[in-house]
Parts: structure tokens; sequence; C-alpha cells
């Protein structure tokens, strides 16, 4: 176990740095550089500007150290802590990072709360009695939330509940300080697109328990219909679920864009976003390899997870 | 073989069971598609004359298929309603020029309202806040989203099955370095991985494809790499090796035909997903760019503009477009997928 997880993990800090390598080569060409300044200086400006006060230019942002020098300063920095500085918002990277991170946290938090429970329950009601009106109510609904695009779901739970019946504020930018009720229609946005698969996946993981021998002898034997399901079929119709639900977290961080440009929440999906229209080169570094980490990290969980959990894999 | 099998092939089919051979869907499909691609993808290079004639056999081609799939797919409802969705955007998608609609750039009357009758036009849909009118709109912008859509998933199959079989087939070295780098391109979350390309290579049709090839090719790549480790070890894979046949024509010829069940039901799912990755893409500035028509584009126009409820029909007209091709992807695959378990 403690050797699966460490070549993991040596895995993911291999792939970490191909990416850094990587991002920075491409941020570093002439093309890019010119966005920046456009974006810093304003584009009428930048046409305006002789060649000499553009290098003055790229002196002042240290844009014009070569870039090996520039790529180990970046990692020896990475290493120490200090992750450079934004040129949009010229604060320190890690500090805003971290900020957005936490915002972007707060969301996933009660994404997780509310689809959980739901999917899971959803999913083990359907998959105990397969075939009923239940089950296929469980099915067509799933399908359908999930063939609604984050965007649309946005749109429809806006129109409805923020400009038509006025509960919730349509905005979540929370620009007069930290508001939950701002937080909801988000919430709900993700939470709706994303319970139908969990629940679909955990339907048919119980489904299948439901239909093996050991609970067939289960319910032979005598034992209470409740028992049979709490005691012996969902510890082993939870294993897959388990897994399908720490890797919706890699899931989060892509549909978190939409919905934080959408709704304007100061996440982390926006950020990558902003920073990735503005050039801006060491947030991206930093954002992308928060993302590529965090991504990595659950499917390291759920992997170790499954092993974990599945007797018959801990056991051979 | 006997010569009871033989009699029937010999005699001419009916046209109803003609229609239906292999070949015969392909060219419809084809008499759909080419041009369908030709004219939103090259529109601005063909002559006029072209451009007003190009989409005319289309339309009957698309109205065949429908039938075709319909009449063949009617054990499973769930299949006819999904195919029913896709195919009014694809006939949509053809027939468009030739409807009697507003010009779709023209600004007449904004903030026109549903229904009604303003400078000599009638607005069925409304018109938006510059005046363009919403149905005509939401009807050329379907055009684009299918086209790309499919254009890019369709490449992202031909670049993941062809490393698929690579890394299947040839194993050992190959497998570990083509792993390796659908590894890397898996531990991005897909929307990371989609704005970091484009805002590399510039916001274009293209180059939506591109970028949706290097994020949905590794995960293509490692179903077609596991179909092919699994039929590898047939005989007949054996007596292709052993007649001397290039691994190419093998992996071409004899694996790639063998894999096709589970693929056509997954290029289904990944159908949806790339209608959702552009829709979501433009509305995010990063996709296809304006004036023409797309429904990303509305919805990014309109969401500073009609945050109130008597002109939310802006946003809902095209989020309910998008959201009905991609519920059609999804019950066809869900319908194939359960047909595909039944036999």
């Amino acid at each position: 176990m403690l050797k699966l997880i460490g070549s993991r993990l040596i895995q993911m800090v291999f792939i970490m740095g191909v990416i850094s390598l990587i991002l920075f080569a491409i941020f570093d060409s002439d093309k890019f550089k010119k966005q920046i300044a456009v974006a810093d200086l304003g584009g009428f400006a930048v046409s305006a500007l002789s060649d000499q006060d553009y290098h003055a230019w790229l002196e002042k942002k240290g844009l014009n150290v070569p870039f090996f020098r520039r790529y180990l300063n970046w990692a020896g920095g990475v290493l120490t802590g200090d992750l450079g500085k934004s040129f949009e918002k010229n604060e320190p990277v890690a500090g805003l990072v971290a900020g957005r991170l936490a915002n972007t946290g707060i969301l996933a938090f009660w994404v997780f709360a509310l689809m959980i429970p739901l999917s899971l329950t959803l999913g083990v009601v359907a998959g105990m009695n397969e075939g009923s009106f239940q089950d296929r109510l469980t099915s067509f609904i799933s399908v359908f939330t999930t063939s609604l695009p984050e965007i649309a779901t946005a749109i429809f739970l806006t129109v409805i509940f923020a400009l038509g019946l006025r509960w919730f504020p349509a905005n979540a930018a929370m620009v007069n300080g930290w508001d939950w009720r701002a937080l909801v229609l988000p919430v709900l946005t993700l939470v709706f697109y994303d319970f139908g698969y969990v629940a679909r996946m955990t339907r048919a993981s119980m489904a299948e328990v439901m239909s093996s021998q050991y609970i067939r002898t289960a319910v032979l034997k005598g034992l209470p219909y409740r028992r049979v399901v709490l005691r012996h079929a969902l510890r082993n119709a939870l294993i897959a679920p388990f897994t399908i639900i720490v890797l919706q977290l890699n899931w989060l961080l892509s549909g978190v864009v939409v919905v934080e440009v959408f709704f304007q929440y100061a996440g982390f999906g926006k950020l990558l976003l902003d920073a990735a229209l503005y050039g801006d080169v060491y947030v991206i570094q930093a954002a992308t390899l928060v993302a590529v980490f965090v991504a990595v990290l659950s499917q390291i969980i759920s992997d170790v997870g499954y092993t974990f959990l599945n007797p018959r894999i801990r056991f051979s | 073989m006997t010569a009871a099998n033989i009699a029937p092939a010999a005699l001419p089919l009916p046209f109803n069971l003609r229609i239906r051979q292999p070949r015969s869907l392909i060219a419809l499909v084809l008499i759909m598609w080419l041009p369908l691609t030709a004219y939103v993808m090259f529109g601005q290079y063909l002559s006029d004359s072209v451009r007003n004639v190009v989409l005319l056999p289309a339309i009957p081609a698309t109205l065949v298929l429908y039938y075709i799939a319909v009449t063949s797919w009617k054990e499973s409802p769930i299949a006819v309603i999904g195919a029913t969705l896709v195919f009014f955007w694809l006939l949509a998608a053809v027939s468009v020029p030739y409807l009697p609609l507003i010009d779709p750039n023209k600004p007449i009357a904004p903030f026109a309202a549903i229904g009604e009758f303003k400078k000599d036009h009638w607005f069925l849909l409304g018109a938006d806040f510059k005046g363009r009118d919403m149905l005509s709109r939401d009807l050329w912008g379907c055009q684009r989203v299918l086209v790309w859509g499919v254009t890019a998933t369709l490449v992202a199959y031909a670049v993941g099955a062809f490393f698929g079989l690579l890394a299947g087939y040839l194993g050992g070295w190959w497998d570990q370095a083509i792993s390796l780098i659908c590894n890397i391109f898996l531990s991005f979350p897909v929307m990371v991985l989609f704005i970091l390309i484009l805002n590399y290579l510039g916001p274009s049709g293209f180059n939506i494809v591109i970028a949706v090839t290097f994020a949905s090719a590794p995960a293509i790549m490692r179903i077609v790499r596991g179909l092919t480790l699994d039929t590898k070890s047939r005989d007949y894979i054996f007596a292709a090796q052993t007649r001397g046949e290039h691994p190419l024509r093998i992996m071409i010829y004899e694996l790639l035909p063998n894999t096709r069940g589970p693929i056509i039901v997954d290029a289904c799912l990944r159908l949806g997903y790339t209608t959702v990755a552009i829709t979501t893409l433009t509305f995010l500035g990063l996709g296809l760019q304006p004036p023409d028509p797309d429904w990303g584009l509305m919805i990014k126009e309109s969401t500073k503009v009609a945050m109130v409820l008597k002109f939310s029909y802006m946003l809902i007209i095209p989020a309910l477009s998008v959201s009905s091709l991609i519920l059609g992807f999804n019950l066809l695959a869900d319908g194939l997928r359960e047909m595909s378990l039944r036999d």
C-alpha cells in the first residue's frame, strides 16, 4: 500500500514539474509578453511605445531575464513557499490563490454536503427495487439533470429563484460582505448537474450487490429485510460510489469555472480564467499546479481508498 | 453455406432494405454532413451561387436518415426520443438558409417581446438587446455548435483510437510512452486544460477542435487500448500475423472494426460533452467569435442586459436549445446501450 502511494506521489511531482516547465515556456514567448503589456498599459499605449521603452517596461516587470534563469528562480521560490507576484493585482500569488481557494472550498463543501446524501439515498433506494417505478423515475431524473449543462442550469435557476421569486440574489460577487443567500444558487447549480451521475452509479452498484448470492442467502435464512440491506448490502454497495465521489473533486474544479464566472463569485475558477485572459504567468502557474495537485490527489485517494475498502483486494 | 442462404441476396432487395445497407447509410451521412461542414467551416470561400444550393441535397438525406433511425430503433423508445431531438437540430442546421427567417445579424427592434409585431417584422421568439431576431439566431446557432462539436469529437476519436491501437497492439515501450503522456493530460481538470490551450492558440473553431482533442483523446485512447488488449489474442489476429500482414494493416482492418460496439455508445456521450464544452467556452469568451450567432455567444451577450424577468427569454431560449440537443445525445447513448445489452 505504502509503495503504491509512494510511486503515485512521485509520478505526481514529475507531472507537475513537466507541466510547470511547459507553461513557463509558453508564456515566455514574445506574443504573451506583449499580451501582458497590452493588459497592463492599454493597447493604445503599447502601440505608441518605442522599442527602448518597451524593454524598460520588460525590465521593470522582470520579464527580460533569460528563460531558464527565470524558471529556476521561480522553482526555487516555490520550494521556499514564494510563488511570485501577480502582474495584474500586484500582490503575492500565494495569498491570492489561498484566499480564492478558500472561497471555492466553501462552495465545494456545500456541494458535497448536499450531493452525497441526496445521490446515495436515491441510488440505494432505486437499486434496492430494480425495475420499480421509483427506479425508473430516478433513472429518468438523473439522465435529465445531467443533460442540462451547468450554464443552462445556472440560467434556469437564476430566472426562477432570483428574477422570478426574488428569493436569492442573482449575483454572488458579495461586494457588501459575506452573504450566505448568494451562495445558494451556485451550490444548487453544481449539485443539480452532479447528483444524477453519482446516483446512477450508486444504483448500478446496489443493484449488482442485491442480485448476488450472499444477499439471497441472507434473505432466505430469514433475516429482516432492513437488516439485510443495512448490514449486508450497503457495505459492499458503497465501495464503488466512494471512489466516484472522490473523483468528483476533479470534475468540480472544471465545473466551478463556469458557475463562478456566471455568478461572479470570487473563487478559484474565476481567478484562473481572469489570469489566463490577462497573461498573468505566476497566477496561472500556481492555479494550474493547485488544480493538477487536487486532481491527482483525488485520483490517488480514490485508488487507495478502493483497495482499502474492498476486502477482496485488501486481503489478497 | 447452403443455396437457401445465397438466394435472397441474389434477388434485388426492396428499397426499404437496400437503404439500410452500410454502404447506403455511409453515403447518406456524407450527403448530409459534407455540405454542412463546407457551409459552416469554409462558407466564406464559397461563391454565392454555390453557397445557395450546397445544402439542398442534405435536407432529404437528413429526413431519410431520421426515418431509418426511427424504424430501426423502434424497440427502444428512449433512443427514438433522443434521435428525434438530435435530428430536429440537424434538420434545422441543414434547412435554415431556406427558411423564411429574418437575417440573424440584422439589428431591427431592440427588446421586442415574444410574439410582438414591430417595424414590419413579426418576432416569434422576441428580439435580443440589439434587436436581432431570436428565433432566427437560435436556429442559425445550431449550425456552428453541431458542426464544430461533431468535427472535434471525430478528430479526438481518430487521434485517440490511433494511439490506443498503437499502445495496445505494440505494447512494451510504445505503451509506456503513450500512457505516460496520456496520464499527464488526464491529470488536468478538463476546463483548466481548455483554458490553457485556447489561451495559447487563440479563440477560433479550429483551435477548439485541437483543445477538445487534447482533452478527450487520452480518455478515448484508454478505452481503445483496453479493447485492443482484449481482442489482441484472438485467433484471427494470429492468422493475420502468420499471413505476414503489416502491423498497421492489422490494427486498422482487424482490430478497429471489432472494437466499435462500446465506442459508438461512448461517442454519443462524448458528443454531448463536446457540445457542452463548446457552448461553455464560447460563453467564457474563449470559443467561437461574434457576430455570427451561436448559443454560447447568445448567453454571453445577454448576461449583462437580460438580468430582469421580462428579458430573461434571451437567456432561456439558447439554454433550452443546448439542453435539448445534449439530452438528445444522452438519450440516444442510453437507448443504444440498452439495445446492445439486450442482444
